[in-house]
């Protein structure tokens, strides 16, 4: 850190006509400043949502890569937007990351560079995952193994997996300039090193900022709300809720696992509004779920902690870990985490 | 060819040293050639379009200051031995010069030759002496005493490692090629610092490889030596500009093969590709193994043994993990990113670009080369920037940049890492770990010292405030917190309130007075900067049309909102803390600001003081109280008046024309004051105590007990004042205080360094008056 002296005179021209640029509200940080302020004052979410709809994918998806998402267990970042990030050069960054993560894993050991990594990095857009068409082309990027022995066995084993999109994140997109790509949801799958290699090259590279994002009782009460409010054909896992109870010397878990046909019951028997849900009916639907348990158990569900919801659609933790399971509401999931993703990064 | 190494050798004036052995000659050599302007040698080509730097030296010693040199060196050589045939026997000499070397003690560099014991430090200046003068042709024990030398300087060099200025010396002779390639190395292997290895003596190193001395091999366990060594030498602003010399040379064939060179030369290629030309296998296993260091084993052993504190080169060298065991950050070792360029890939990718090209083409400024104010003002078009921009909280000069550049990404892009690694940081917004509460304190101080420096707050702690302010406990990082609030950016107070006044003031109330006194030390501040912005920015662009503030008025009406806002605050303050005389100074100390703002700061806007603090500051027992209240009273007075005056020379209506309710507000005050102080007749309006309660309490004669004898504030005044001009006075009669002598209280009053009573009695009262 050098010492500054504070200037007797600061150059306060060109910072007074800048701040002016933002107070007249015209420039984009003037823009995320106010969506913070209203943010900030009133209730974080607003009182209603959509209720998933059947696949909104994209025609132009690849349903093996979606495929692909499925039925893996995902940690969840936020992530600022990407300075100067560009589709069209997604084959030197998977170059330059190899090499990156060659050099990290190597450090003080080895370094090894050209075609030897035994790693290789691709990047590759996922089509199609979009809500808008606003929304910019999300993205995986994947490390692969390289078989040592030169066999005829070119298949690459997958190390890690993460994950970028941005589904309806028009709330964002406003917010900033064209230099700027928005992909605020991140998902990752692999080992948490890899994780933070990879983040830290996105990092210096792009600018940008990922930050665990842990998913609050609040939100899960809305995932299992949402959730039940799906319609399925065949439920193919059971609706399972889990509570912390913080007691000494060891934490209580409470699980609560009903019929998937019965929890969608007593939603339809909280529900009203078509095609939406609204704040009340989420406060309802989980009070109800707490007199049953109470009137058998006598324990007030309501004074412990939600960790865990899992239905057939996806299943969340509060940790920020999340595991889709209905490929027809893949869309709809992700919608929700961007928004996440977005009140995080505001 | 400007950037292109070897022609700025020996920058630092070329000064020709007329021995022999010195490599500098070569600097200087090189420096002509770089003058003569491409005249002649092609000293105007890029390196990297000659053949090697074989040849580069071939047409430097083609010149025939070289061979001169070669000849005087030779000659030297030989009255060297000449002078040693003459002392009968190597034991003598040896004799001679340790007592030599013991005489002029402090002059000599061995002296600084770490801990060794005294018998080891003799005969390491001995050994030193040896390899500054070189071998002795004729004496047949030659090999045995090189040996004896070699091992001392060798024990020396890896018990306790060697000063920079033994480094500079062996240096010299391991390249110089005055011993056999055998006895370089050996001496390169030993060259471990004790300290540090000064710049100096690696460029003077590299001139020497310029002529060809040594063999490959020696060159190549210099650069391995080099790249080893690389953190402990103390300046790095010479060698930098040598890189394209290194380049070039690791390019020759003599050297090419060597896999560690080839190793670091494939890492150039991968990220910049146009600056390596030779080809490379591809396929090849290269390693950098950390076992294949000669020097770190070493190096750490006598940092070991010399106990002290380890340089801060070496702990750049070792795992950074040791230094901070627990890391929660992905891969950093500090919040604040460090400052690099903007990956040059992006550059570099271009292909077709020669290494001249690329050293000598009017690219960007980079940033590691920043380093002064006038720097910035030549390269400012083309300054490189950060490829994350938080590091511009670290630099001063870049902090300059950003407040005068017009790109709104640079802004954008600090904000977003701002506000995330605030939010990140800050230890109670996510209810996690206390532990790192000090980095997290730090993080805060050096946010807070750009905001002083650029004298302007950034959105994104504002935004921080917002979202943090309601899980502030008010205890935690609570002089920067409140720091923080002051530099929020001027804006719509009434908007802001709920977002950060509102949490502030649960705070406010149930916390101690000194968090109260903060508080409004802080509210200060804030006023101090919406005033300063205001004004500065209103006399520029006036009545800009904006949708958020329209008019003046509009911003004027926040800040008066604000005002307001501190005067609720304090009244109830005054209320909770019983009148409380050292918040009352707090209090009246944001007022000093308020009632200057027509003056000072050129905006239409008087706000009086309430009732609260009105009546409370006059009728307190501190004398510096009441002198401060005199004080705004007398600022008041004149901004009043100067409004007044506008308004009669404008005639036309403004909107900022005061409404008659502050005047008459002051006036209010200012009767109280005066019927208080001056003329015994206090209160006399609005106010009626029926005279038997006053009976009752025994102060029926009540009229004169707050003027200026008798106010409880300055009692002690009149008291000291009568004693000190009568002395032996056995009573002291207050009321004698009158007439001539009220003038000479009055004068008393103001040597005593009453000056607020001074301005107030001058400006609001007239002297006929006296009573």
């Amino acid at each position: 850190m050098d010492s500054y002296d504070t200037p007797e005179s600061t150059p306060r021209h060109s910072a007074s006509s800048r701040l002016k640029d933002y107070f007249i509200g015209a420039t984009p940080l003037q823009k995320r400043l106010e969506s913070v302020r209203k943010q900030t004052s009133f209730i974080p979410t607003p009182p209603r949502r959509k209720i998933p709809q059947c696949s909104q994918l994209q025609e132009d998806n690849d349903p093996q890569k979606v495929a692909f998402l499925l039925h893996k267990q995902w940690t969840l970042y936020s992530l600022t937007p990407l300075y100067k990030f560009s589709y069209t050069n997604l084959k030197e960054y998977s170059r330059l990351l190899s090499a990156f993560i060659a050099a990290e894993k190597q450090k003080g050991l080895a370094v090894e560079v050209g075609e030897d990594f035994n790693i290789k990095v691709t990047f590759s857009t996922l089509l199609g995952m979009k809500g808008t068409q606003r929304d910019p082309e999300a993205f995986l990027v994947q490390i692969l193994s390289k078989s040592q022995l030169p066999s005829e066995n070119r298949e690459h084993k997958v190390l890690w997996t993460g994950w970028f999109c941005c589904i309806f994140g028009d709330s964002l997109l406003e917010t900033v300039s064209e230099d700027f790509t928005c992909v605020p949801l991140f998902l990752a799958n692999g080992a948490e090193t890899n994780t933070a290699i990879v983040g830290t090259w996105f990092q210096k590279t792009f600018d940008c900022y990922f930050s665990p994002l842990a998913i609050n009782a609040f939100n899960l009460s809305w995932m299992a709300a949402m959730w039940t409010a799906c319609k399925m054909d065949q439920y193919m896992a059971a609706t399972e809720f889990l509570w912390s109870v913080p007691c000494s010397p060891q934490s209580l878990d409470i699980s609560y696992a009903i019929h998937p046909e019965d929890a969608k019951a007593l939603w339809d028997s909280v529900h009203k509004t078509p095609g939406e849900v609204t704040q009340e009916e989420v406060d309802l639907f989980m009070d109800c779920l707490y007199s049953h348990f109470h009137r058998h158990f006598k324990i007030h569900l309501s004074a412990t902690r939600l960790v865990r919801v899992s239905t057939a659609v996806a299943s969340a933790h509060t940790d920020g870990k999340i595991k889709i399971l209905c490929h027809k509401y893949l869309i709809g999931v992700l919608a929700y985490l961007t928004e996440l993703a977005i009140f995080q990064i505001d | 060819m400007r950037r292109a190494g070897p022609v700025l050798l020996n920058p630092g004036g070329g000064v020709w040293i007329p021995e022999a052995s010195r490599p500098s000659v070569l600097g200087e050599v090189l420096l002509r050639t770089a003058r003569n302007g491409g005249s002649q040698s092609g000293g105007n080509l890029p390196i990297s379009e000659q053949d090697s730097p074989e040849r580069t030296c071939a047409i430097m010693s083609s010149q025939k200051r070289v061979k001169d040199s070669q000849a005087q060196k030779s000659t030297s050589q030989v009255s060297n031995s000449y002078q040693t045939n003459l002392l009968a026997g190597e034991e003598k000499e040896d004799l001679n010069d340790s007592k030599h070397s013991l005489k002029h003690g402090q002059d000599n560099p061995a002296e600084d030759y770490g801990h060794a014991d005294d018998q080891g430090e003799d005969a390491l200046q001995i050994a030193m002496r040896y390899f500054e003068k070189g071998p002795v042709k004729t004496s047949q024990s030659k090999d045995k005493i090189l040996e004896k030398h070699l091992k001392t300087v060798e024990n020396v060099a890896w018990n306790n490692g060697l000063a920079p200025e033994g480094i500079d010396v062996l240096l010299n002779v391991a390249l110089s090629g005055k011993f056999g390639s055998a006895v370089n190395t050996r001496i390169l292997k030993c060259m471990i610092p004790t300290t540090l290895i000064s710049e100096d003596s690696v460029v003077k190193a590299v001139s020497w490889l310029c002529v060809g001395k040594c063999s490959g091999s020696t060159k190549v366990l210099f650069y391995r030596w080099l790249v080893a060594m690389f953190d402990f030498i103390d300046h790095k602003d010479q060698i930098n500009l040598l890189y394209g010399f290194f380049f070039a040379s690791l390019q020759d064939d003599a050297l090419g093969m060597q896999p560690h060179l080839q190793a670091l030369l494939s890492l150039y290629k991968f990220f910049a590709p146009t600056l390596i030309s030779v080809s490379l296998p591809a396929r090849k296993k290269i390693y950098f193994k950390n076992s294949e260091n000669l020097w770190k084993t070493a190096l750490f052993a006598v940092r070991q043994r010399n106990h002290g504190p380890p340089p801060e080169p070496l702990k750049l060298m070792l795992d950074p993990a040791q230094v901070r065991p627990v890391k929660r950050k992905w891969n950093s070792y500090s919040v604040i990113p460090a400052l690099n360029s903007s990956s040059c890939s992006k550059e570099c990718g271009k292909k077709g670009m020669t290494l001249s090209d690329y050293l000598s083409s009017n690219r960007s400024f980079p940033l590691e080369q920043l380093k002064s104010f006038p720097q910035l003002l030549q390269n400012i078009h083309c300054l490189e920037l950060p490829s994350q921009m938080g590091a511009v909280l670290n630099n001063s000069l870049l902090l300059h940049y950003i407040n005068c550049v017009k790109d709104e990404s640079i802004l954008l892009r600090l904000y977003h890492w701002l506000s995330q690694t605030l939010q990140e940081e800050c230890i109670w917004y996510k209810m996690n770990n206390y532990e790192h509460g000090k980095e997290f304190t730090n993080f805060l101080d050096t946010i807070i010292r750009a905001e002083c420096f650029l004298q302007e707050g950034f959105y994104s702690c504002e935004t921080f405030l917002y979202k943090s302010l309601p899980l502030w406990d008010g205890f935690c990082c609570r002089s920067q917190f409140l720091q923080l609030v002051s530099w929020i950016p001027f804006s719509n107070f009434s908007e802001m309130k709920p977002l950060v006044f509102d949490h502030l003031g649960q705070l406010f109330f149930t916390s101690t007075i000194y968090f109260k006194c903060s508080v409004f030390q802080s509210l200060k501040e804030l006023l101090q900067n919406w005033l300063l912005w205001l004004s500065t920015d209103i006399h520029m662009k006036p009545m800009m049309n904006s949708p958020l503030e329209t008019t003046l008025g509009g911003s004027m009406n926040s800040v008066s909102e604000l005002i307001h806002y501190v005067g609720w605050l304090s009244t109830t303050a005054m209320r909770l803390e019983n009148n409380s005389t050292f918040l009352l100074h707090f209090i009246l100390d944001f007022y000093g600001k308020v009632c200057d703002i027509y003056i000072n700061y050129n905006l239409p806007l008087v706000v009086l003081f309430p009732p609260g603090i009105f009546y409370s500051a006059l009728l307190s027992l501190d004398s510096s109280i009441l002198n401060q209240l005199c004080y705004i009273m007398h600022r008041y007075r004149n901004n009043l008046t100067a409004a007044k005056k506008n308004e009669l020379v404008q005639k036309t209506k403004s909107e900022f024309n005061f409404s008659s309710k502050t005047y008459q507000e002051f006036n209010h005050y200012l009767t109280a004051m005066v019927g208080c102080l001056w003329t015994s007749k206090p209160f006399q309006k609005g106010l009626y105590i029926n005279p038997e309660v006053l009976e009752k309490a025994g102060i029926a004669e009540y009229k004169n007990s707050l003027n200026l004898v008798h106010h409880p504030a300055l009692l002690s005044y009149a008291v000291s004042f009568l004693l000190q001009e009568w002395p032996e006075g056995r009573t002291v009669n207050m009321s004698s205080i009158r007439g001539k002598k009220w003038n000479w209280y009055l004068d008393y009053l103001f040597s005593e360094g009453l000056q607020g009573l001074k301005l107030f009695i001058k400006s609001s009262i007239h002297h006929s008056s006296v009573p």
